[in-house]
């Protein structure tokens, strides 16, 4: 059977960088489970639906690459990291130590104490902007738990800034050309150039021997030598491991945590009954880093719904290495293959009434996201499933509950002008984005 | 109890070595082994951290 085409186009390059999940909609409504568009003159045939997507999930590296699918990643990282990497390596790399179980609890307590210390300073009232706010926490929450602590406390928000560029230098052109002459590459290639800038400057003021006990991740690639005793790494080798280990959780987090505070203000009954939980959950004077570790039923509910609808990874993409199949199409070597997570999410038949905000779909006995494993797919799944889904869901059990133990919150703008801008890659928070907070009156 | 482990998953990536040690076993570079496939009734709640924290979802928890 050959795989129909989606209308539009010829090239779908101009709608991908304009509105993809309407081409992605279209896509599964003109084709079904798998249809096809044209990216800069490759095939993408895009799959969506349970039977379709185990499919794409369940591929091996050696049948489904995704090495040459993000051609926008390379000029971010640098050469030589991740997706250069054979598939064997990035198997390796995928096992980090940081997100072992046995430092999370750690890492709730890191988490907790960096939510801290970005409200103290918001006295008794004021307006965050969710994009500037949510990526600034994250920049620290990461680099402390992934890096280090001590690596962290020489960040500001800097660092937060040109990160900001690195992901607003994800324009689809890249399957063109990563390197075209267009304002976000130029800002993305400088960002980058200040950030290594910045390590360098780190590493010029590091000690060469810090006692044992005070050596972060930094201190450690420092150290390593070559046999004739020169560094193993420049700044910017190091430089893009950083930008590259915190790049999965970055983004990601810090927009989930910002449409989940959205979903909740926009729903006052679920937040109602979230604070109370936590209310309730904190009364005996319990730890954040205990309580983040374990379940929170209804903030959990309430993350996994805003993640349902926004996604923060709205395409995955392989390229076919040899002849595939599914379900009766022939995949031809060398096309690319998408997964629309965006589209998945919002199936009717899985997940009744899919664009509404119904976080009770997940409490027994509906459990939908344990039902569709193969559709309810913010994390992905298969052997690609985030390797940090669990370290997120504690990270963001940890955040709310700081930031709805001390403070109350309001929308700032009409319920319906929030929206994610889909112009990139990389989906952020479109701004205006803004909210009110003021500090919680305790009886 | 019984556990079901889809080995196309498995990356090894041992968190539920972790949660129930004496129910898994994954070796350096390697896949999960279950040391035991039925495992008595006061492992259940080791077991079913395993199964939860699974970071592919590889392991199921069947009731028999």
């Amino acid at each position: 059977m050959t795989i129909p085409f989606v209308s539009g186009g010829p090239d779908h390059l101009e709608e991908l960088r304009t509105d993809p999940i309407a081409l992605m909609e279209r896509v599964r409504g003109e084709c079904g489970d798998v249809g096809a568009f044209r990216l800069a003159g490759r095939d993408v045939v895009l799959v969506s639906g349970a039977e379709a997507n185990e499919f794409f999930f369940r591929a091996p590296d050696e049948d489904l690459d995704q090495a040459e699918a993000y051609p926008f990643m390379t000029p971010i990282f640098g050469e030589g990291v991740v997706f250069d990497a054979t598939p064997e390596q990035r198997r390796e790399a995928l096992h980090n130590q940081a997100l072992k179980g046995s430092y999370l609890k750690g890492h709730a307590a890191t988490i907790a104490a960096e939510v801290g210390r970005m409200t103290a300073g918001w006295g008794e009232d004021g307006e965050i902007d969710l994009l500037d706010w949510f990526a600034e926490l994250t920049i620290y929450t990461s680099s402390a738990c992934l890096i280090g602590r001590k690596f962290r406390e020489q960040l500001d928000h800097r660092f937060a800034e040109l990160y900001h560029e690195l992901e607003r230098g994800t324009d689809a052109l890249a399957y063109v050309d990563p390197y075209a002459p267009i304002d976000s590459f130029r800002r993305r290639d400088e960002a980058r150039a200040r950030l290594v800038a910045l390590v360098q400057g780190i590493m010029d003021g590091r000690d060469p021997r810090p006692p044992r006990e005070d050596r972060d991740l930094l201190d450690v690639l420092i150290s390593i030598r070559d046999e004739d005793g020169t560094p193993k790494f420049t700044a910017d080798q190091i430089t893009g491991m950083f930008i590259s280990m915190m790049f999965a959780g970055h983004h990601t987090s810090s927009g989930t945590a910002a449409w989940t505070l959205i979903e909740l203000l926009r729903n006052p009954g679920v937040l109602d009954g979230v604070v109370t939980e936590l209310d309730d959950l904190y009364a005996d004077g319990s730890e954040v880093s205990f309580q983040a570790l374990r379940t929170i039923p209804r903030l959990e509910a309430a993350i996994k719904e805003a993640l349902r609808l926004h996604p923060p990874l709205i395409l995955l993409l392989r390229v076919a290495q040899n002849e595939q199949e599914v379900l009766g199409h022939r995949i031809a070597p060398g096309t690319m293959v998408g997964c629309s997570l965006a589209v998945s999410n919002r199936i009717a038949e899985d997940f009744p009434d899919p664009d509404a905000f119904h976080p009770e779909r997940y409490l027994a006995p509906r459990e939908e996201d344990l039902l569709h494993r193969w559709t309810w797919v913010p994390f992905g799944a298969g052997r690609h499933r985030c390797v940090g889904a669990n370290f997120a869901m504690i990270q963001l059990k940890a955040i709310f509950s700081v930031l709805l133990r001390d403070w109350e919150f309001e929308l700032a703008q009409d319920p319906g002008s929030y929206r994610n801008d889909h112009s990139k890659m990389v989906v952020q928070l479109a701004r205006p984005c803004a909210v009110r907070y003021r500090r919680r009156k305790r009886p | 109890m019984r556990i079901e482990v889809d080995a196309d998953l498995c990356q090894g990536h041992a968190l539920c070595e972790l949660e129930a040690p004496d129910v898994f076993e994954v070796e350096r570079k390697g896949k999960v082994r279950v040391l035991d496939p039925a495992p008595p009734e006061d492992a259940r709640a080791e077991v079913a951290s395993a199964v939860r924290y699974c970071p592919t979802q590889a392991l199921r928890l069947l009731e028999t």
